[in-house]
C-alpha cells in the first residue's frame, strides 16, 4: 500500500518533522511517497531516511522544482 | 569490531535556560529537527526555561509562597514569553506568531507538540525548581524526569551538547 506526504509548502524543521512521523505510522513493508522541493529538503530527507533504516526507491523529478521521493519501510 | 560513531545513535542534549519566546523557538526547532533525522534528544529546561513547560501556559500565580508565586506570575507560561529583542510589551512575540504562520513556518507551540511527538526527553532542573517554589505537577507530563547536573552529564554524555 502506498502512501503520499506532501512536504513542498513545509520548512525545516517540518519537513523532516512531518516525514518522520507518517514513516512512523506506516507498517513493515509499505510505501511512503514524498513530494518535496530542491535544496535542503531533496537533499537531506532521503539521506536521513536511509540512515534511519528505510530503503530510498526512487527519487524522481516531477515538475519545477518539485521532486518525488519513494520510500520503503 | 569496535563501536564506530556511524553505528551509534547520534545524541543531542539542549540546555534551555531561557526562556524567551525566540530562543525557544531555536531549542525546539533544533531538537525536532535532530530527532526526526534520528537522534536521541534531551533538553534539560532549568531556570526561565521552565515556563516553556509549564501546564498553564498564560500568566499564573504558581510557586511556594507569596514570592514565589509572584514570580510565578511574572514569568507566566510559553504563550506569554517574550522576546529577547523587540519584544515591545509583548507584542514581539505576536509579530513573530504572525510572520512564522503567514510564511507556513511551524510556530513555537507546533514545535513543542512535535518534539511531544519525537518522543524528545523533556528534563526539568530540580534546583531551579526548588528556588522557584515549582512541582512537577507544575510541568507538562511529558516530563520524563526531574534531575541533577551530575545526571544531566551522564545523560549527555558521548552527545553534542548545546546551551541556549
Amino acid at each position: 500500500m502506498s502512501h503520499i506526504l506532501d512536504i513542498t509548502k513545509e520548512h525545516c524543521p517540518m519537513t523532516f518533522v512531518k516525514t518522520k512521523l507518517e514513516l512512523a505510522k506506516l507498517k513493515e513493508g509499505e510505501i511512503l511517497e514524498v513530494l518535496l522541493t530542491e535544496g535542503e529538503p531533496l537533499n537531506n530527507v532521503p539521506k536521513s531516511a536511509t540512515e534511519q533504516g528505510f530503503e530510498v526507491l526512487s527519487i524522481e523529478h516531477v515538475e519545477g522544482s518539485t521532486h518525488k521521493v519513494t520510500i520503503k519501510k | 569490531m569496535p563501536e564506530t560513531i556511524s553505528n551509534k545513535q547520534k545524541k543531542l542534549s539542549l540546555i534551555a535556560f531561557s526562556g524567551d519566546f525566540d530562543k525557544l523557538t531555536a531549542v525546539f526547532t533544533l531538537a525536532t529537527g535532530a530527532a526526526a533525522v534520528g537522534y536521541e534528544v534531551n533538553i534539560f529546561f532549568t531556570f526561565w526555561g521552565l515556563d516553556a513547560i509549564k501546564q498553564k501556559k498564560g500568566r499564573s500565580f504558581i510557586g511556594g509562597n507569596w514570592l514565589t508565586k509572584l514570580f510565578g506570575f511574572m514569568m507566566g507560561g510559553i504563550s506569554v514569553s517574550p522576546n529577547s529583542r523587540f519584544n515591545f510589551l509583548g507584542i514581539g512575540p505576536k509579530i513573530f506568531r504572525y510572520l512564522m504562520k503567514k510564511n507556513n513556518v511551524a510556530t513555537l507551540e507546533e514545535l513543542v507538540d512535535a518534539a511531544v511527538a519525537l518522543n524528545v526527553n523533556i528534563y526539568a532542573c530540580e534546583m531551579a525548581m526548588h528556588i522557584l517554589g515549582l512541582q512537577k505537577g507544575d510541568f507538562i507530563h511529558e516530563v520524563k524526569d526531574v534531575l541533577g547536573v551530575s545526571t544531566f552529564l551522564d545523560i549527555s554524555d558521548g552527545g553534542q551538547t548545546l546551551f541556549i
